[in-house]
């Protein structure tokens, strides 16, 4: 695979296949943690992290485990559990290693477990049938898209919070419309790249 | 759980009052992704109540032999096999419902819904009361799939369950089968239900941590949502 080919899925996964806004892929970390710009910004992190280790640990284990026994029936149990095995270690190596990312993200980290965008990226890579290296580029692109998303997102949502609105909407129905003008905005971003 | 704890109100409460997509605020990626048409949405909350109530009982069946420290994960286990079960079910006999589907299918195993409601209930419940549970809150999420895909269909797409309505096929918004009107219709959907219960819901004074199905699960990071719902 040339350059320009992961050049084309990075941008793909960033912007028009946006996993938040266009996939509806980790809604609920989406609408939950992004009150605040730092938090957004450390669960967007995080939840690359988890993505670019967890497609380099899947990726292998489907072409040389599953595929090559003919277990690939198992693909949703065993992911599933790799990725919460994953983030398990991640947990516990951020406690041991950069306790303050700990104290602010500790919270977060379970939530990715039940985080579909992650075990959505694994499944996506193998449906595609990408490479690794693509698979790789491509959970990245996913991983900054959902940043991006985030970030984009708790701006939005420190200006609704003062709006005037009516009571029957404060709080999350506000927020889906709001999210759902964002998402208008990406779907400008539909076609760009073939 | 509510002080009465009768059959028919565990198996009333999650059509309304307790619905998982438009009170609890559960399962929010599969409501929008598979809210598109009305086929999608059926053959999604019929699957996701077959994993529900599958699961429910298991978990019930077995609550007393796990350890606690190990619970999510066994119950993550529990609700995959189940998953995997209906996904090559529906692989086999409705190939068109599993093309549209898609990653969809794989993704109930992460579906807050099923395993907030093991945590929550069945994992202190005898097993008929959480195959109940199963059906209650599985029937309102496939209600509440049903009521937004109705909304979105009718009048993005001009058609009901892919028949096409003779005035309104002319004058579609396609807007609503998109992305963003999916966000719009939810967001719609919550305030005019909670506009609804609002009179008839029991007080819902303590929404704390404590009562919310996917405490265990979230880490408290929802909560705020839903403690702001019921203000």
């Amino acid at each position: 695979m040339d350059f320009t080919g992961l050049i084309i899925i990075l941008m793909s996964s960033v912007l028009v296949n946006n996993y938040v806004l266009s996939q509806f892929l980790g809604i609920c970390p989406f609408l939950g943690v992004s009150k605040k710009l730092n938090q957004a910004v450390g669960m967007g992190f995080s939840v690359i992290f988890v993505m670019v280790i967890a497609t380099t640990v899947t990726w292998p284990i489907q072409y040389y485990l599953l595929n090559s026994y003919g277990l690939s029936y198992m693909q949703t149990i065993v992911f599933i559990l790799v990725i919460a095995a994953l983030v398990q270690f991640i947990e516990i190596a951020l406690k041991k290693f950069i306790p303050s990312l700990h104290k602010s993200l500790g919270v977060y980290l379970p939530l990715i477990t039940t985080n579909c965008a992650v075990l959505g990226v694994t499944i996506e890579n193998i449906d595609e049938s990408f490479t690794f290296t693509e698979s790789i580029v491509n959970s990245l692109g996913c991983g900054l898209g959902f940043l991006l998303a985030m970030v984009l997102f708790s701006g939005v949502r420190s200006k609704i919070d003062e709006a005037e609105i009516p009571k029957c909407f404060k709080g999350l129905p506000a927020t889906l419309i709001a999210a759902s003008f964002v998402s208008m905005a990406f779907f400008g971003f539909k076609g760009i790249v073939g | 759980m509510s002080n009465k704890n009768s059959n028919l109100s565990i198996l009333l409460k999650g059509l309304l009052l307790e619905n998982p997509v438009f009170v609890l605020i559960l399962g929010t990626c599969p409501t929008l992704a598979t809210s598109k048409t009305i086929i999608d949405a059926l053959g999604m909350g019929l699957a996701a109540t077959a994993v529900l109530i599958c699961s429910n009982m298991v978990i019930s069946l077995i609550r007393r032999f796990i350890p606690d420290t190990v619970r999510i994960p066994c119950y993550i286990v529990i609700i995959a096999g189940f998953v995997t079960v209906v996904e090559m079910f529906i692989h086999a006999y409705l190939p068109s419902l599993y093309e549209a589907l898609g990653v969809y299918l794989p993704l109930i195993t992460v579906n807050c819904i099923i395993l907030g409601r093991a945590e929550m209930f069945a994992s202190k419940n005898t097993v008929f009361k959480s195959a109940l549970d199963g059906v209650g809150m599985g029937l309102g999420f496939t209600l509440a799939l049903l009521s937004i895909a109705t909304i979105r269909e009718v009048i993005g797409a001009g058609t009901f369950a892919g028949i096409e309505i003779p005035v309104l096929v002319d004058f579609k918004i396609k807007f609503l089968q998109e992305t963003p009107g999916g966000f719009l219709v939810y967001g719609i959907m919550i305030a005019v239900v909670y506009k609804l219960t609002h009179g008839k819901a029991p007080k819902k004074t303590k929404f704390g941590c404590e009562s919310c199905p996917s405490f265990a699960v979230c880490g408290g990071v929802k909560c705020d949502n839903t403690a702001k719902e019921a203000k």
